[in-house]
């Protein structure tokens, strides 16, 4: 240990230490997250008996550097000697564990659960137990909802007093009269039920979980269904319906729509978790219900669950479920008051048809695909047309076409751009699926209109995607249908225009080959170097840049470097600076 | 809305334009889950008034259960004739229990607050936008306000009649009622907000035994806003109400109040949404300053440890709360916290935003604080002359150099001496700083070359590492600050 062993070492850590007290809180910071550094160069043992207990002490600062402290820590084990004396950690943790500020705690009580495990089952009843019985009857609340995270991690490692102590404990702050405590037990229900034996959760955690379902906070009682799942999950199945059911149900119907949100969130994980049987008695209705909610929070959280819930029902029975129970629910959701709730519809509904098949596709989802591609609502028609990939696996996207068309033009017209930029990044993905012959007869002057459109972010969209769709239909579909009308664009009055032309030859050339680029691009490139506008004479020096690699270097030299030349000595600054660049990344000089 | 749409996606700025359309709608329903079916008809009743008095008390219970009938109001061409109905009675018993003595006999109470308990406690519906501006947006409006103000109304007169009795009413206003009270605070409609803050007014004043309940409950609301959610309407009229209550604590305070004003109050500062109740909030701190000067200590050093770093509007309403402290410390007082503090004010000073500048400079016009400032001029102008000296040459904003100007002269007139020391070792002062950077730049490097060699030894000998130590390296850890 030559490094911490002579008085030069000294220094550097004394100023350490200064710093760790500086004045300024970004010193303080930095030294706190070099404090690995201070533990390796006093070793083990004067970091067990120096600096943490100086940490444990002195530190009362700023939560910023509170936190990486916390975090730190975590990862001390082997500073302190190893597991053999990773307890030396807990004081400064502990403390930790108390302050106020949620991510200085949550952090602390992460770096805990990891070093718990670093325990030995003796030190973790010594030592870590006793801690976390501190926290969990400490005065101000925030001890104790660090205490709430820490039962889990020791539990499954302690004898068995010491395991009827702590699921005392646990019970205790299930009923704190703080709601914090009470938020932070039911949020760790689920996880501290993982780990108890089977009678326990029987013995226990129901009746914990039944009072925190029904806790006058509705904060606490939307937690309780999260915990639902992995009670649910723990239990068999003959115990369901005694034990968790009435809690689902009354949390299905609650009063407040928080707690039926977060039934309709959990809804897949719920209908997993409590199986087939009950899901067909209960859950169907329940879900019925959700869908039909007063609230359209609800609705749309329980419409985003429609195929996934629907794909998880027993096969035996799924069909007749969906098209008597779900459908006529989906239905009127198609035609609901909130946009939102139509819009999270329409990004699942697509998927039922995959679900129910062919003939009950065409039968009955097609007319609910229509009414949304023709709702006033943008998003509603975008998910739609997004998702249309599972349609056309059942029923092909034909059958849509008709409504399809319409429903494209609008949202290519739309007034915000935005709109128009994400059925832009569609394209592709339509022109693939309706066949080049569809595509040239209805799309392709939409996909030329969109160059020239009056936002910069669209004619750059469009480039982009004028080159996936080379990509996806050839070289000789280009030559045909897109470079004319790209290269006519380069006569155009305005500069803007004239631009859009250069950045399509960027984004084509690759695709287009060698032969198309040299014969047909290059030649308007050039010509554009005698623009009048700088802007476009330092495009055509960045366009030459980037299509020179395609052409060939007979071009290159010929063509090419005279005007790259030229350009290199223009007036303008920045048409010699990128003239200048293409030369020497062309390395034509 | 969890649900993210595809257009959400790409497009941020949806939900304004969403908000946008919206708009024309500012009421909505008030999200109570009807169980209950289709509203009946209601049939007219006849009016109080005219009933013989022995009559009077059954017709009012009458007309107490037919205004537990609900409406949709978002619907508003539904039920007209029973809307009216209701509106007519709710007005109707408002007026009777304001007016008439004798009317509250103890078998009212109980149809009085399941009347009101019907109408008012509702789950609050979800906001409209979810990133509602309070300073920017218009708020929802609660839709069933026609009825509902009345219900408040009526509330209001029931707790102030003159033959109201508390020890009848506490097994109705009882607990329960007290929290559902306190979680409509959280309504986006300040019309309800208000009516509530009266009314929690007047039961905290009335019910004794509901007193440490209600203050335990707004701490919970208080930390949950802090810690937990950030979001709350009512922060700034249960501040209002807690004003007046703080006002009342009795002398020495108890260690819970204590413990509110340094664990909720001052950590309150740190909301995003400090504008909205800062001087509610500034007016209780120093309400419990001006009952106990010995907390001025610990309430400055907690404002210094929340001062904002990167809003300026917030730290111009720290700079007004931090006046409205000064105003009225006690000399004592000031000269424990008045070097953390001027170092902070001497950071405001120089701060580059000219707000924050201009308003600390402006504590140079309040003359109680230059007083202060006098008394202790050794300590405060040597904190001080670096940022103001800076400040006049280098500031870009010429009001602000000439307040700057102003203060320095005023600082030289306190102590002449003191100042020209300062001016003239200046410049050796600035150049010792920039030394002390290098060194520690210097220091760093070299450390980080030592953490490297000490990985590699560390990795190779973890536990072997018990050598003795010099002894003079152990202070280091002893010594505190």
């Amino acid at each position: 240990m030559a490094g911490a062993d002579g008085d030069d070492s000294l220094y550097p850590i004394a100023v350490l230490i200064d710093e760790l007290r500086n004045e300024d809180v970004q010193l303080r910071l930095n030294s706190i997250k070099k404090l690995s550094t201070i533990a390796l160069a006093l070793g083990v043992e004067r970091t067990r008996t120096e600096l943490l207990p100086f940490l444990t002490d002195t530190i009362y600062d700023e939560d910023e550097v509170l936190l990486a402290l916390a975090e730190q820590l975590g990862n001390f084990t082997m500073l302190v000697g190893g597991p053999e004396y990773v307890h030396c950690l807990l004081p400064p943790l502990e403390s930790l564990a108390t302050v106020e500020e949620t991510v200085v705690r949550d952090k602390a009580v992460e770096s805990l659960r990891k070093i718990s495990q670093e325990h030995s089952p003796v030190d973790l009843e010594v030592h870590f137990e006793p801690l976390v019985k501190r926290l969990a009857s400490g005065d101000w609340f925030t001890s104790r909802t660090s205490a709430c995270g820490l039962f889990s991690v020791c539990y499954p490692r302690v004898s068995s007093t010491v395991k009827a102590e702590i699921r005392q404990h646990f019970r205790t702050l299930c009923s704190d009269d703080t709601p914090m405590v009470r938020r932070a037990a039911a949020s760790k229900l689920g996880e501290f039920a993982k780990v108890l034996e089977l009678d326990y959760v029987k013995s226990d955690i129901i009746s914990l979980f039944t009072a925190l379902a029904s806790d006058e906070q509705d904060s606490v009682r939307l937690l309780a269904v999260e915990a639902c799942v992995s009670i649910a999950t723990l239990l068999p199945q003959e115990d369901l319906e005694t034990l968790v059911m009435p809690t689902l149900r009354q949390a299905a119907e609650d009063k407040s729509w928080r707690v039926r949100y977060m039934v309709a969130d959990k809804f897949s994980e719920l209908q997993k978790a409590v199986g087939p049987e009950i899901t067909k008695n209960d859950l169907v209705p329940a879900f019925q219900n959700l869908l039909k909610d007063c609230e359209a929070e609800v609705r749309a959280a329980a419409a985003n669950k429609v195929k996934e819930f629907c794909e998880n029902l027993p096969e035996d029975s799924r069909e007749q479920i969906i098209m008597t129970h779900i459908l006529p629910c989906v239905k009127e959701l198609v035609s609901d008051t909130n946009q939102h709730v139509k819009s999270a519809l329409a990004s699942v509904i697509m998927g039922l048809s995959t679900i129910l098949g062919k003939d009950n596709t065409i039968e009955h989802l097609l007319p609910l695909f229509l009414a949304q591609l023709k709702d006033e609502c943008p998003e509603v028609r975008l998910n739609i047309i997004s998702n249309l990939d599972c349609v056309n696996e059942v029923i092909g996207i034909r059958q849509l076409s008709q409504s399809l068309l319409p429903a494209i033009v609008e949202l290519a017209e739309d007034a915000k751009w935005r709109v128009r930029l994400a059925i832009i990044e569609y394209m592709p993905l339509l022109a693939g699926q309706l066949g080049v012959e569809f595509f040239d007869e209805k799309l392709n002057t939409l996909c030329m209109a969109w160059l020239i459109d009056h936002v910069y972010a669209i004619r750059e969209a469009a480039t982009c995607n004028l080159m996936k769709l080379v990509e996806k239909f050839g070289a000789e579909w280009a030559q045909n249908t897109i470079v004319p009308k790209v290269l006519g664009m380069a006569n155009d009055p305005n500069y803007l225009h004239r631009m859009t032309t250069l950045f399509c030859i960027n984004a084509l050339s690759e695709a287009c080959g060698q032969d198309i680029t040299t014969k047909q691009m290059l030649p308007v490139v050039l010509k554009m170097s005698n623009d009048q506008v700088a802007n476009v004479r330092f495009n055509v020096a960045k366009s030459l840049q980037k299509i020179g690699p395609v052409l060939d270097s007979n071009a290159l030299q010929a063509e090419v470097k005279p005007v790259l030349e030229k350009l290199a000595t223009d007036t303008d600054m920045d048409v010699k600076y990128f003239a200048q660049e293409a030369i020497s990344v062309l390395a034509l000089a | 809305m969890s649900a993210i749409s595809a257009s959400e996606k790409v497009d941020g700025f949806t939900r304004k334009s969403v908000r946008k359309a919206q708009k024309q709608r500012k009421s909505q329903g008030s999200s109570q889950y009807r169980t209950q079916s289709a509203p009946v008809e209601l049939s007219p009743l006849p009016q109080l008034k005219d009933a013989p008095s022995t009559e009077q008390q059954e017709l009012f219970t009458q007309k107490l259960q037919q205004c537990c009938m609900l409406f949709d109001f978002f619907d508003s061409v539904t039920d007209l004739k029973s809307k009216e109905i209701k509106r007519a009675t709710l007005n109707e018993l408002v007026d009777y229990v304001s007016t008439n003595r004798g009317v509250l006999v103890e078998s009212a109470y109980p149809e009085i607050t399941d009347m009101i308990c019907t109408n008012i406690f509702r789950t609050l519906p979800p906001s409209d936008n979810p990133d509602f501006d309070p300073e920017e947006d218009e708020p929802t409006l609660e839709a069933s306000w026609p009825h509902i103000q009345l219900v408040y109304e009526f509330l209001l007169r029931f707790l102030e009649n003159p033959d109201f009795q508390p020890s009848i009413a506490k097994r109705y206003i009882d607990q329960k009622f007290v929290l559902q009270l306190l979680e409509l605070f959280d309504s986006e409609d300040p019309r309800e907000r208000d009516f509530l803050k009266t009314i929690l007014h007047r039961i905290y004043g009335k019910f004794l035994g509901l007193r440490a309940f209600i203050r335990k409950q707004i701490n919970n609301i208080f930390l949950r806003f802090i810690y937990e959610t950030e979001h709350f309407n009512g922060v700034a009229e249960l501040l209002e109400i807690l004003g007046s209550i703080i006002n009342g604590f009795a002398l020495p305070l108890k260690s819970e109040h204590k413990q509110f004003l340094m664990k909720v109050l001052i950590p309150l500062h740190t909301a995003k949404a400090l504008s909205l109740f800062h001087a509610q909030l500034a007016y209780c701190v120093v309400q419990f300053l001006e009952k106990d000067p010995t907390l001025t200590e610990p309430v400055i050093r907690g404002l210094l440890k929340f001062w904002p770093k990167t809003c300026s509007q917030k730290e111009v309403m720290f700079l007004g709360e931090v006046e409205e402290i000064l105003d009225v410390i006690e000399p004592t007082q000031f000269k424990k916290i008045q070097e953390p503090l001027f170092k902070q004010i001497s950071k405001c000073v120089a701060n580059p935003h000219f707000q924050v500048a201009e308003r600390a400079l402006y504590f140079w016009n309040n003359e109680y604080i230059l007083s202060l400032i006098e008394e202790n001029i050794d300590k405060i102008l040597p904190i001080m002359f670096g940022s103001l000296y800076r400040i006049s040459k280098e500031h870009w904003n010429p009001t602000i150099v000439a307040l700057v100007y102003n203060v320095l002269k005023t600082l030289m007139e306190m102590n002449c001496t003191l100042f020209d020391e300062l001016t003239s070792s200046y410049k050796a002062d600035r150049q010792r700083e920039k030394k002390k950077e290098q060194e520690r730049d210097e220091l760093w490097k070299n450390l980080e070359e030592l953490r490297l060699n000490n990985t590699t030894l560390v990795q190779n000998n973890s536990h072997a590492n018990t050598r003795n130590t010099t002894p003079e390296f152990i202070g280091l850890f002893t010594l505190k600050y």
